[in-house]
């Protein structure tokens, strides 16, 4: 078995098939992940560049570990304190830590499409981390991961995306992944953060957030990206908080139990209450530890398609 | 295709193997047994379950072993082997291991074995236990405690153990 692409650059791209193979292959590594070493030798003739154009805590770092524990060589590059503030393009320097010997590039960047446009001009494997409002292919599949180990399966469950559906790489590619593995989808927000025509990727629009709950399996809450946001889109903080805000209260109403879903940084009081981004229901932090399994399996998959030595 | 062993000598094998272990390791203390995915684990099974029916009041830690991502030939441009599970819900630090698979051939799956296992602990000893032997095929300098039979074979030619849970009979052909 083997992916059907040689870069991870979107969800879109992917196959349902690809989809199953990187889940079932991160199960395998969680267990690695599970053991007193938790380390295995795979790639120990692979060096990677983690190239970060923008902020990021937990993608980092959990690259870098899904890195280390498959035994690759790591390399850290961040934008700033580079040569990039001296006017070095994208591909330059991309060109250049290639040519020290690197086989994989790990990617963020705050252009939409800049994986892609480097994917046409290197050879290596590319993995986006995330690339400006487009996708973060590797949230979205921890994300399924992490609902297909709590709910034991994607198909046919109810998933609700809430927030800023509208500045969300992370919607955009849970979106594709729900829909590719036949889940239900809907997107709950302020018209002003939901994009026009969404309904085309087949997904359900809801302005209710207590309605969405109600419907709802797991509610994944989005943060709301002011970085992004270059015009005011609601009037005040309090104010989406008031409606849009999930908190225990809200949960205590509905008649059942349902699984909390946040892509972190988290905004305590804003999208998400401290109440409720702690309690049971939440497994925000089982997020962050698969993500790990995850990331690796995308490395493994995606480094068993390099050319092979001679 | 040609038979070399039926379901009747598999099973008198499987039996004679169980008591070579038993020869060595009197009372399984600290004796635990360990299956290669994904063939060798239906001969460990059975070597397990005959083990368990010889020592009824001694609990023998079973597990088993994938060695994927141990592999040295990732690089080589074949497909990616599917991972399977890997079960050791115990340490093996001091234990005396014996490891199980189906045929031994250039040794190689075996070296991977042994540097998986080493990360769950530090065994005191590591034993091989092999039903089909293709010796003068070795690749690696590594070779069987216990064997269930040795077959001579050409690099052409392929043995496989079939078994009655995955192939819906017992049987050793060469192909």
């Amino acid at each position: 078995m083997s992916l059907s692409v040689k870069h991870l650059l979107g969800i879109k791209d992917l196959t349902p098939d690809d989809i199953s193979l990187i889940l079932n292959t991160a199960e395998s590594f969680k267990d690695v992940l599970q053991r007193p070493i938790k380390k295995v030798p795979t790639l120990r003739d692979t060096t990677i560049v983690n190239l970060f154009y923008e902020n990021s805590t937990r993608t980092r770092i959990s690259f870098e570990l899904a890195e280390k524990r498959l035994s690759a060589d790591t390399i850290n590059f961040a934008a700033s304190g580079s040569s990039v503030s001296k006017g070095e393009t994208l591909i330059d320097t991309v060109n250049n830590i290639l040519s020290m010997k690197v086989d994989m590039v790990v990617m963020r960047h705050s252009a939409s499409g800049a994986p892609h446009f480097l994917s046409q001009h290197i050879n290596a494997s590319i993995v986006n981390a995330g690339d400006g409002i487009n996708e973060h292919p590797t949230q979205a599949l921890l994300d399924a991961f992490s609902i297909k180990e709590k709910l034991g399966t994607l198909k046919g469950k109810k998933i609700a995306l809430f927030g800023d559906i509208m500045h969300s790489r992370v919607a955009l590619s849970n979106i594709y992944l729900l829909k590719k593995m036949g889940a239900e989808v809907v997107v709950c927000g302020p018209p002003t953060l939901i994009p026009k025509h969404i309904e085309t990727l087949g997904v359900n629009v809801s302005y209710s957030v207590p309605e969405t709950l109600a419907w709802c399996d797991v509610a994944n809450v989005l943060r709301i990206q002011l970085e992004r946001q270059n015009k005011p889109l609601f009037s005040t903080l309090r104010e989406y908080s008031l409606y849009y805000g999930i908190n225990k209260a809200l949960l205590d109403s509905l008649k059942k139990e349902i699984v909390i879903m946040h892509p972190g940084p988290i905004n305590r009081g804003v999208e998400l209450n401290s109440d409720v981004a702690d309690s049971k229901n939440s497994i925000i932090l089982d997020q962050v530890q698969n993500g790990v399994a995850v990331r690796m399996a995308v490395l493994y998959l995606l480094a068993g398609k390099k050319d092979p030595l001679v | 295709m040609k038979s070399l062993f039926t379901s009747q000598q598999l099973q008198i094998t499987i039996e004679r193997l169980a008591h070579q272990l038993l020869e060595n390791h009197l009372q399984f203390k600290d004796t635990v047994l360990i299956g290669m995915q994904p063939r060798g684990i239906y001969l460990s099974d059975r070597i397990h379950s005959k083990l368990k029916t010889l020592l009824p009041d001694v609990l023998i830690p079973y597990g088993k072993l994938d060695i994927t991502f141990y592999r040295d030939d990732f690089n080589s441009g074949s497909e990616l082997p599917v991972a399977r599970e890997t079960d050791i819900s115990f340490s093996l630090e001091n234990k005396n291991v014996i490891l199980v698979d189906d045929v031994l051939y250039t040794g190689r799956t075996i070296r991977s074995g042994l540097d998986a296992l080493l990360d769950f602990g530090r065994p005191e000893s590591v034993e091989l236990l092999v039903l089909i032997d293709r010796r003068f095929s070795r690749e690696l300098p590594i070779q069987p405690d216990y064997v269930g039979m040795t077959v001579d074979a050409v690099a052409a030619q392929r043995v496989k153990v079939l078994w009655k849970e995955k192939d819906k009979k017992d049987e050793v052909v060469m192909l």
